[in-house]
């Protein structure tokens, strides 16, 4: 870690914190300021809270939450544009929710409901929100790279001055992907701007573990995308270094990387361990927590006093506190919804069932009152037993015929019997 | 109507669907100005320019990856890929990616994507570039398979699956390129899940994919003129949907069915529509459901071995006179 901090001040953007100079810098005006700290808690409430749904076991699956990583995360997004395409990884609660998505639908698609951003299909690594281009967290490590690429060939093709900002960590450096969409970015000259969120571990294992070259701003300098790195900690420093990056990239039309060195305080998910290290590294790194310390600066600016940071903070978990109730008094998707949205339903798929049959109505079994009797048909069913319905029955009553008595359901139920 | 090769079918339904359509554009390795590896693309670079016909790095996973960015922001990508074991290499963006956004974003994001490559044994070109693997890309809902055998479907279906709003999978094959028929100048899209009754029969029902379609059809002339047995051939076109309902028709009515493709036994096409077929007439049958398959090993390089690996007429023949053994 030491080489690290060593790297970041040689190579990278000076920080408020790591040059000692907190609180001589010029600061933003004082509306934006805060708002950067009502952000940044906001992410923090909620993922402390989503820690605490998990434990309930409101929340299933994996839960990777962002605590400390709030500064990396709210200072890029808040200088993009609203036309700016925002992609990033299965750690993306903060991301969504600095975008300015509805915390309460978030909170929603992790307890799986109806009403959550991916309607309780995606879950808390499958975020989406077409509305403020956040095109979606993803699960594949590396996997939304080259989506990346596609979002801002787009763009270009179509004549929009838009920027796609990719987010991804450290560990999806070393996927294929990666050396793959930095050539082909360069090569085309694609308007991203990625961002590489340097939390130090891929999953639990070390920057220097897992990269040969852990000066990660460097890592795609031989495929045509030059780096920088910048203190990942400090809001203002990521504001300044991504906003040049958007802008150069915008005018340019060139791919840049920008590397932010920052910490997870957490786990990799809610379920680790955390073997990989130590007590004091963790302390250390908490001692630059990107919240307090900005805190700090803008109350020694005269922005902000103790009861102000407070009130702050009593907002932030007031809205948690809404985005957890409405999750749970949302309700769950309705079962006969399971095979909604596999396909984009026209003219050629007219449901999912017709993907075998061609009907137009879902269908779960060769004919609903013969499956209410027989329990295995209907698990078989419900199980998502790929042809379940019948296509002569659905043919038959196309052309108005009568149905048979009995069917495949009753053979079943022999079967079991 | 004119007479064109298989390639060259490909190459108008890319053509026509780009000409009416800004949104549609071709990318792959070496589409542009080596005009394709199978000279499928030929003359789009010079037509249509390098915004719309690209050429990729060799980059599968990446370039599949990009064509899902592009079809989410708006666009029509058609992405080249040289042959379907190179496929494997995206099968990430083509499964994690493609298949499920639609899903997994509730409906909120749409791919309209073509994933075109060619499959298929027959030219020696060994264990990493003959198979055939229709049966893997069936096995993903989300996805649309394709797997046309005749220049008139080629055409029908490309221009289907490009203005389709689901990603497809469509898939060629190398043997067929060269293939001559008649073909609509200006037609109109066929529909997926429609499948072709390929020659009438009453006897037994022949079900052939991809290539096999055609080696089906030579089979059945060879059952009628040396045995007496008329067959009814048929081609689904498409894997995804499937119209079972032609397939059960002709089942109900011959009493017999052999499924004939040239991908593996395990987990294939046959397999799938033997237990549907069982599934759905199991009454209506006088046999058990007959497969033909490629052999079950890695494609060999030799001729006589690759050959061996392929399923021909006699095979086709074979299996369905064993349908008729109890009789």
């Amino acid at each position: 870690m030491a080489t690290q901090r060593t790297a970041q001040q040689s190579r990278g953007r000076r920080s408020g914190q790591s040059d000692g100079a907190a609180g001589e810098r010029k600061l933003p005006d004082k509306k934006l300021a805060v708002e950067l700290l009502e952000k940044m808690l906001l992410i923090r409430h909620f993922e402390e809270r989503a820690q605490e749904m998990y434990m309930k076991a409101k929340i299933g699956g994996f839960l990777h939450l962002a605590v400390g990583e709030e500064a990396t995360i709210v200072g890029t997004t808040s200088v993009m544009r609203d036309d700016d395409y925002l992609i990033s990884t299965y750690r993306e609660h903060g991301p969504v929710l600095a975008r300015g998505t509805d915390p309460r639908r978030v909170m929603a698609e992790l307890f799986g409901k109806e009403t959550g951003t991916s309607r309780g299909r995606g879950g808390s690594m499958h975020l989406f929100d077409p509305e403020r281009r956040f095109m979606g967290g993803y699960g594949i490590v590396g996997g939304n790279l080259p989506l990346a690429a596609g979002l801002a060939l787009a763009s270009d093709y179509k004549g929009e001055d838009s920027v796609t900002l990719c987010m991804f960590g450290d560990g999806a450096s070393n996927q294929g992907t990666f050396g793959e969409t930095m050539n082909i970015a360069a090569l085309w000259k694609l308007p991203v701007v990625f961002l590489v969120v340097n939390n130090q571990y891929g999953m639990g294992t070390a920057l220097s573990r897992h990269s040969a070259v852990t000066d990660l701003s460097s890592k795609a300098e031989c495929l045509g995308v030059p780096g920088e790195r910048v203190d990942g900690m400090d809001v203002l420093a990521v504001r300044e270094c991504v906003s040049e990056h958007l802008r150069k990239v915008r005018e340019d039309r060139q791919p840049t990387l920008v590397e932010a060195l920052t910490y997870r305080f957490r786990g990799h998910s809610a379920a680790d361990p955390e073997v990989y290290r130590t007590k004091e590294e963790v302390q250390q790194w908490r001692e630059r927590d990107p919240i307090l310390v900005y805190a700090k600066e803008l109350q020694k600016a005269g922005y902000l006093d103790e009861q102000g940071f407070e009130e702050l903070d009593r907002k932030a978990v007031e809205l948690v506190d809404e985005a957890v109730k409405f999750a749970d008094d949302s309700p769950s998707p309705a079962l006969e919804s399971l095979y909604d949205n596999v396909y984009v339903l026209g003219d050629q798929i007219q449901g999912w069932y017709s993907v075998d049959e061609r009907t137009p109505e879902v269908h779960r079994g060769e004919h609903e009152s013969e499956v209410g009797k027989s329990g295995v048909a209907q698990e078989l069913a419900e199980a998502g037993a790929a042809y379940a319905g019948a296509g002569d029955v659905q043919k038959r009553r196309r052309e108005g015929e009568a149905e048979p008595d009995t069917g495949p359901a009753d053979d079943a139920q022999k079967d079991a019997d | 109507m004119a007479v064109v090769r298989y390639r060259e079918a490909l190459n108008q339904a890319m053509r026509e669907e780009m000409r009416a359509d800004e949104s549609v554009f071709l990318m792959g390795e070496d589409v542009g100005v080596f005009q394709g590896a199978f000279k499928v693309s030929e003359g789009m670079l010079e037509e249509f320019g390098e915004k719309r016909v690209r050429d990729t790095p060799i980059s599968e996973n990446t370039i599949v990856g990009m064509g899902v960015g592009a079809a989410m922001a708006g666009l029509r990508p058609i992405v080249e890929i040289m042959t379907v074991n190179f496929a494997l290499l995206a099968m990430d963006q083509i499964i994690n990616s493609a298949a499920h956004i639609h899903y997994m974003f509730g409906g909120q994001a749409k791919v309209p994507l073509v994933v075109r490559f060619p499959q298929g044994g027959g030219h020696q070109l060994g264990p990493t570039h003959s198979h055939t693997m229709e049966a893997i890309f069936l096995h993903v809902p989300g996805l649309l398979v394709a797997v046309p055998s005749t220049p008139a479907d080629a055409k029908g279906l490309l221009k289907a699956a490009i203005r389709d709003d689901n990603p497809v999978i469509y898939i060629e094959h190398e043997s067929l390129y060269g293939m001559r028929g008649e073909v609509p100048d200006n037609g109109e899209p066929m529909r997926f899940g429609e499948a072709a009754i390929r020659r009438a029969g009453e006897d037994v029902t022949i079900v052939g994919i991809s290539r096999m379609a055609v080696t089906a059809e030579r089979a059945a002339e060879q059952l009628a003129s040396q045995e007496d047995i008329e067959a009814e051939v048929i081609d689904p076109r498409t894997l995804r949907p499937l119209d079972l309902d032609t397939i059960l028709e002709s089942v109900r009515k011959t009493n017999r069915c052999v499924v004939v493709e040239e991908g593996w036994p395990h987990g294939g096409v046959g397999a799938n529509i033997a237990a549907l077929v069982q599934e759905q007439a199991f009454d209506d049958l006088d046999a058990p459901v007959q497969r033909v398959t490629g052999a079950d090993v890695p494609m060999p390089y030799s001729k006589a071995l690759e050959q061996a690996a392929i399923p021909h007429e006699e095979h086709v023949v074979k299996a369905a006179l064993a349908t008729f053994r109890d009789v």
